[in-house]
């Protein structure tokens, strides 16, 4: 149809503010699906993180701090537990499995975990996937160590390789655990979970390197070697935290409580679900702002583009003359508006998703290696459609504005300008 | 003049007999606001293939006298009947699409959308008027009719192929429009200064070629001019303060 024909090339004629509202509409798009991407994206990664344990027990503290230094290794842990405490919660009737978690350590960055080979079959993530190796098995001897995927692939590890662990968690460390290099016995599969980014030990080798160390220091003058160590009682005395399983869900609360009130030492005992929800609770405020301010940006986006239109307006009351002259009735100058509106904001949509899938390919792995957030690049959801629905509705809305106000000048004009 | 109006109301538009191409009788039309220009027509007619000079110094409502003849604006009161029917009676849209069907219109100047390719703007009148389209694809296509009006009014294809509107020249354009107006043969042509950005030479060629269009596709013209010395070569030319009162409500402009 020639007057459609003639209502693009009226776009094109305007072709570079055409262009940059197209460009505004669009970044505001991107930065609209990258917000919900990251938020929906680093949401589930937490949710999947932790599947299968019913309780997590560390020393009396925060609950949303002990689930952040357990098991997504953010932080840490102000005190530990007790051997003694922890071996007499494994024990209690209701409890079917139990994995003690020992932190403290690291190796050029990534955080080293002392445990026992429990941990490979009872620790499970997303709906109770469990733990695989891409390569090698459990570890075994004293100083073997299994290795996270992004561990292995970033420092590019292989099995047999040497590894030296140093003291504390900083990703540069002064003090090394030299004396006692570990072996590679095995490279976990990679799950999307921290535990990529983690090095595992049995407890055992966690107090053989620290057997000849008093107060987080080596002892001057008293060297034990690896050897030496072999033969130490290599029973720790305390641990950073433990993950429990019982045998019946309703034991649960129970179970919560009774850790909570424990006599001998002062303990907490949280449910991963429900401290989860916690955490949602309040990182939701933040959450909410971050999708104001990308609405925000959208709405600028579309009042430029009001403007923009508005501002050819004046100059085209001609071209409304003109069409209006042979027959145009003035609704059809508020539908060629409207229309230029819906276009324009129908592009911008689309360059967006563009944008917006070309910069998740691009970044996808930069953002995984760098934090360990997994994002997929997947269709769309339904809400997200919807929400670009809504985008392309504000946007006719928007150009209803200019559409109206052509109306009203063809409506006064018209076939005569008179200005 | 009430009874007047109340008598043709209660007549079909299209039964009115013997009518001629206009038919203006008691129309009375005052701009609204403060300074309400207003215009009265006691009566005025113009016959089939008659061609009309109408002459008016500017500020005499020529302007006026236009938008009510082709329905851009609605009289206060009276009877504007064009080819037999009361368009003051049509509803807005139904008068758009009157206009569309029946008249051609030549502005002063800036005819053409300047983005626009030449022969989309001869053919833009026939998305409004199914008519008009109608009559031109009984005997070609738009297009070719497009250019076969230009090739009449002395423009051929290497004018204006690959290049937009707005870089011909200006008496070019003025026949760009002339061909636009014309296409599909509507009955009524109508010209507001057409000549009057060209010079004189090439105002008296556009509008031999606009007489010999007219005459060819049998319809009738009506010019507004300020320039009286067109006079002799047209059918009849009056001046707009013959057929036409007007008065200002609170002093001049």
């Amino acid at each position: 149809m020639i007057v459609a024909r003639l209502a693009t090339q009226s776009l094109g004629n305007r072709s570079l503010s055409a262009a940059l509202t197209v460009l505004a509409i669009a970044l505001s798009v991107t930065l609209f699906l990258g917000v919900d991407k990251v938020r929906t994206g680093a949401r589930q990664s937490f949710a999947n993180t932790i599947s299968g344990t019913d309780l997590i027990v560390g020393a009396r503290t925060g609950e949303i701090q002990l689930l952040l230094y357990s098991i997504f290794r953010i932080g840490n842990a102000t005190n530990n537990i007790t051997w003694k405490s922890y071996s007499d919660i494994a024990a209690s009737p209701d409890v079917a499995w139990s994995v003690p978690l020992s932190l403290g350590d690291s190796h050029r960055g990534f955080r080293v975990l002392g445990t026992t080979p429990a941990f490979f079959e009872h620790y499970k993530y997303r709906r109770h996937k469990p733990l695989e190796f891409s390569q090698g098995a459990p570890f075994q001897g004293l100083y073997d160590v299994v290795l996270g995927s992004s561990v292995a692939e970033e420092l590019g590890y292989a099995l047999g390789d040497k590894v030296i662990i140093a003291h504390g968690t900083g990703r540069i460390s002064f003090i090394e655990h030299g004396d006692k290099p570990f072996r590679v016995s095995g490279i976990l599969k990679k799950t999307g979970t921290p535990v990529d980014r983690t090095l595992h030990v049995s407890l055992a080798a966690i107090e053989a390197i620290h057997a000849d160390w008093t107060n987080g220091m080596p002892a001057p003058g008293q060297t034990i070697s690896a050897d030496q160590a072999r033969n130490l009682d290599l029973t720790p005395k305390a641990i950073t935290a433990a993950l429990i399983g019982l045998k019946s869900k309703l034991a649960t609360f129970t179970m919560q409580r009774r850790i909570n009130e424990y006599r001998q030492e002062p303990l907490s005992a949280i449910i991963p679900g429900a401290t989860l929800q916690q955490l949602w609770g309040l990182i939701g405020t933040a959450e909410t702002a971050l999708s104001v301010v990308s609405a925000m940006v959208i709405a600028t986006a579309l009042l430029g583009m009001v403007t923009s239109i508005l501002t050819t307006l004046n100059e085209r009351r001609r071209e409304m003359a003109i069409l209006r002259s042979v027959g145009a009735t003035p609704v059809t100058i508020l539908g060629l508006l409207t229309i230029e509106a819906a276009l324009l904001t129908l592009l911008g949509i689309a360059l967006g998703l563009l944008l917006f899938y070309i910069g998740l390919a691009a970044f996808q792995p930069v953002i995984d290696r760098s934090y360990g957030l997994q994002l997929s690049v997947d269709t769309l959801d339904w809400d997200q459609w919807v929400t670009l629905g809504a985008i392309f509705v504000a946007g006719v809305l928007a150009g209803l504005i200019p559409a109206l106000r052509a109306y009203r000048l063809s409506v006064a004009d018209g076939m005569t300008v008179k200005t | 003049m009430v009874l007047e109006k109340s008598a043709n109301a209660t007549m079909h538009p299209q039964s009115q007999a013997s009518h001629g191409v206009i038919d203006i009788s008691g129309a009375r039309f005052t701009w609204p606001g403060a300074n309400g220009f207003t215009l009265a027509i006691e009566a005025f007619s113009l016959a089939k293939s008659e061609r009309l000079l109408l002459i008016g110094p500017s500020g005499s409502g020529k302007s006026t006298f236009l938008s009510l003849l082709t329905g851009i604006n609605v009289p206060d009161a009276g009877v504007i009947s064009i080819l037999g029917t009361d368009i003051t009676r049509l509803r807005s849209a139904s008068r758009d699409r009157f206009r569309a069907e029946h008249m051609g219109i030549i502005f002063q100047m800036f005819n053409l959308l300047p983005y626009g390719s030449v022969i989309d703007n001869v053919v833009l009148p026939l998305s409004f008027a199914k008519m008009r389209r109608r009559r031109v694809e009984q005997m070609s296509t738009a297009d070719t009719e497009a250019r076969r009006l230009l090739q009449c009014l002395g423009l051929g294809a290497e004018d204006y192929e690959g290049s937009s509107a707005a870089s011909l020249s200006v008496g070019q354009q003025q026949r760009v429009a002339c061909a636009r107006a014309l296409i599909g043969r509507p009955e009524l042509i109508i010209a507001d200064e057409p000549t009057s950005s060209l010079d004189r030479d090439t105002q008296l060629a556009f509008l031999d070629l606009l007489f010999a269009e007219v005459q060819h596709a049998g319809g009738t013209l009506v010019m507004v001019s300020h320039d009286p010395s067109l006079a002799p070569r047209f059918d009849r030319a009056i001046k707009l303060d013959e057929i036409a009162w007007t008065s200002r409500k609170r002093g001049q402009k």
